[in-house]
């Protein structure tokens, strides 16, 4: 699969690296005793601290050390067990500090890796430069009032993890599969919930082009994206308008851009680049961070068991295919409900049943896994049904279908509905004969050799005995009367 | 290090304070000034000393995620000089 662009005057690569902030779950900020949860009344939830009320001294918050180191892990990367707070100023009516509090020359997490599975089954490795801790501003509401920004600071001194990727990522598409496999990680680990609507998840896109195999091109950055497919919208445009700048002999300008949803655009934000000098420095007002390398492994064995491990044990032991791996293991509420229904049973069964069946019925009645109407039980249930033959997998959907609806269990159904698929002999033989003499015309022209009405017998027994024929008795009986 | 007119203005700048045109010079001479004299540190050999980034010997002390600060927005918003509808107001910023 080719990811380049092709321009007028031939190829060009395109180079993404991408920053993700990641909302750290936690109960209380990262430096004060304020709640963190979303949608409160605004100005509920902040502190003298967060508010920048003079005098006030920020004091971290142990868990959300442990989330960035578990996250960390989960990433493969390097903890480093001493790392500093920076202040990175800059005036903003949502930040009261005047400055964020984060973490500039030393880390609290270095170099990992990321592993993204393209559609054409081959592995990429993606890069992580670092991780690093950081407070969230507040909000700025613009369009409350003619004259005024209203600021709401709930938001304020919430922890980050700032995720920074090596430019590494060469399409849209890689950069679309690495945020939502970050996505996958973050919410297996329980580090941040990847929820991209209420912004716990947002990425800012840095992109250039160049010719394959040339020195790197001068890059743009593209400003808090907040969905998976808005950053593939708006690295697409970025990519083509820097490939038709320089075909036109310009030069790209480096550059802070804001990607507009509506018009699937990207455009220069009003500040210029050189408005922004940060000047970091230590935070005289907090310590160096420093770890214990005991107390970091005891979090390394603690980490739950991880997407790619997941998608390996459920090739190897389950023998399931890595793409279909793949698409259970997105998700750990997916995993859990596959893994319930597959124990004891055909597990390829179970993961069609599940990815397929269950998810696409769940869509469309706009219900998630955990709030599914079918329990695993009683999913793994009907699944038995189809193994010991009592129905055949066409009735099988059928009975899905009124279990979503109604609640009910799949032996209850077939039971009830009659839905047992019929393995009796004699009453399919009879059947097949039944739809002969209706039908004596078309088995003169099938024995006359038109074998395409073979389907046309096959739906008539289907159709007069209910569906319920076992289908492979039916086609051993059909294809012995034909040939008779 | 030798500070001129244009990085003053700059620090005013981002610092968000007025500078008249005609202080810059003056400015720029007493900055360099100050550097000059901290400069001086450079001379110091350092080699093989840990940098010192405390004078107390303790760890940062550490909180625990626990709730127990925030909700009492009166009191937050109690200084702002414009509160409206349980908002900070300030002057429009519109990026």
């Amino acid at each position: 699969m080719s990811k380049l662009i092709q321009g007028q005057t031939g190829e060009w690569e395109v180079v993404i690296g991408l920053e993700a902030h990641a909302q750290i779950v936690s109960d209380a900020k990262l430096f004060s005793g304020a709640a963190t949860s979303f949608g409160a009344e605004p100005n509920t939830q902040v502190s003298t601290v967060d508010a920048a009320f003079p005098g006030m001294l920020p004091v971290i918050n142990r868990h959300c050390v442990e989330q960035a180191v578990k996250t960390g892990l989960g990433l493969k990367a390097r903890i480093n067990l001493v790392s500093v707070f920076d202040r990175k100023n800059y005036f903003y009516a949502d930040l009261p500090a005047g400055y964020q509090i984060s973490q500039y020359k030393s880390p609290i997490v270095g170099k990992g890796e990321l592993m993204l599975s393209m559609a054409d089954g081959e592995m990429r490795r993606i890069g992580i430069t670092r991780l690093h801790l950081e407070q969230d501003a507040g909000k700025s509401l613009h369009d409350r009032h003619p004259a005024l920004t209203y600021v709401d600071l709930n938001r304020a001194g919430v922890g980050l993890m700032e995720i920074v990727s090596e430019p590494d990522l060469r399409s849209a598409e890689e950069a679309g599969a690495y945020l939502r496999k970050l996505r996958s990680i973050l919410r297996y680990l329980g580090t941040c919930d990847g929820n991209m609507e209420e912004g716990s998840l947002r990425c800012d896109c840095n992109v250039s082009v160049r010719r394959p195999g040339a020195e790197l091109g001068t890059r743009t950055e593209i400003k808090n994206v907040n969905s998976v497919r808005f950053v593939m919208q708006a690295i697409d445009y970025e990519a083509r308008r820097q490939v038709a700048i320089l075909e036109d002999g310009g030069s790209v300008i480096q550059e802070t851009r804001l990607f507009d949803p509506h018009r699937s655009e990207t455009r220069p934000m009003r500040t210029k680049e050189n408005d922004y000098d940060y000047r970091y420095f230590p935070d005289p007002d907090l310590l160096p961070l420093e770890l214990d390398a005991a107390w970091v492994e005891s979090v390394r064995r603690s980490l739950p068991e991880l997407p790619d491990a997941k998608k390996a044990r459920f090739v190897s032991e389950l023998g399931l295919t890595p793409y279909d791996a793949d698409v259970l293991v997105a998700e750990k509420s997916h995993a859990d409900y596959f893994e319930t229904v597959a124990k004891g049973r055909n597990a390829r069964l179970a993961a069609h049943w599940v990815s397929v069946e269950l998810v696409g019925a769940l869509n469309e009645i706009g219900a998630g896994i955990d709030t599914s109407p079918i329990s695993p039980a009683a999913l793994g249930q009907l699944l038995d049904l189809i193994e010991d033959r009592t129905i055949s997998g066409r009735i099988a959907k059928d009975v899905f279908a009124v279990m979503l609806e109604t609640g009910q269990g799949a032996v209850a159904l077939v039971e009830e509905r009659g839905l047992r698929q019929v393995t009796d002999n004699d009453a399919i033989a009879s059947a097949i004969d039944a739809v002969f003499a209706a039908h004596a015309d078309k088995v003169a022209e099938y024995r006359s050799g038109k074998d395409k009405l073979y389907g046309f017998f096959v739906g008539q027994v289907m159709k007069a005995m209910g569906g319920k024929a076992n289908p492979g008795l039916l086609n051993e009986l059909l294809k012995n009367k034909l040939t008779r | 290090m030798a500070l001129d007119k244009t990085i003053v203005a700059k620090i005013a700048m981002l610092a968000r304070i007025e500078v008249p045109d005609r202080e810059l010079e003056p400015l720029a001479g007493e900055l360099t000034r100050i550097l000059t004299w901290i400069e001086q540190l450079k001379e110091v050999d350092v080699t093989g000393v840990e940098p010192m980034t405390k004078v107390a010997q303790m760890k940062m002390p550490m909180r625990d995620d626990v709730v127990d600060d925030g909700g009492d927005r009166d009191a937050i918003l109690r200084n702002a000089p414009q509160p409206a509808h349980g908002f900070f107001a300030v002057p429009k910023v519109v990026e």
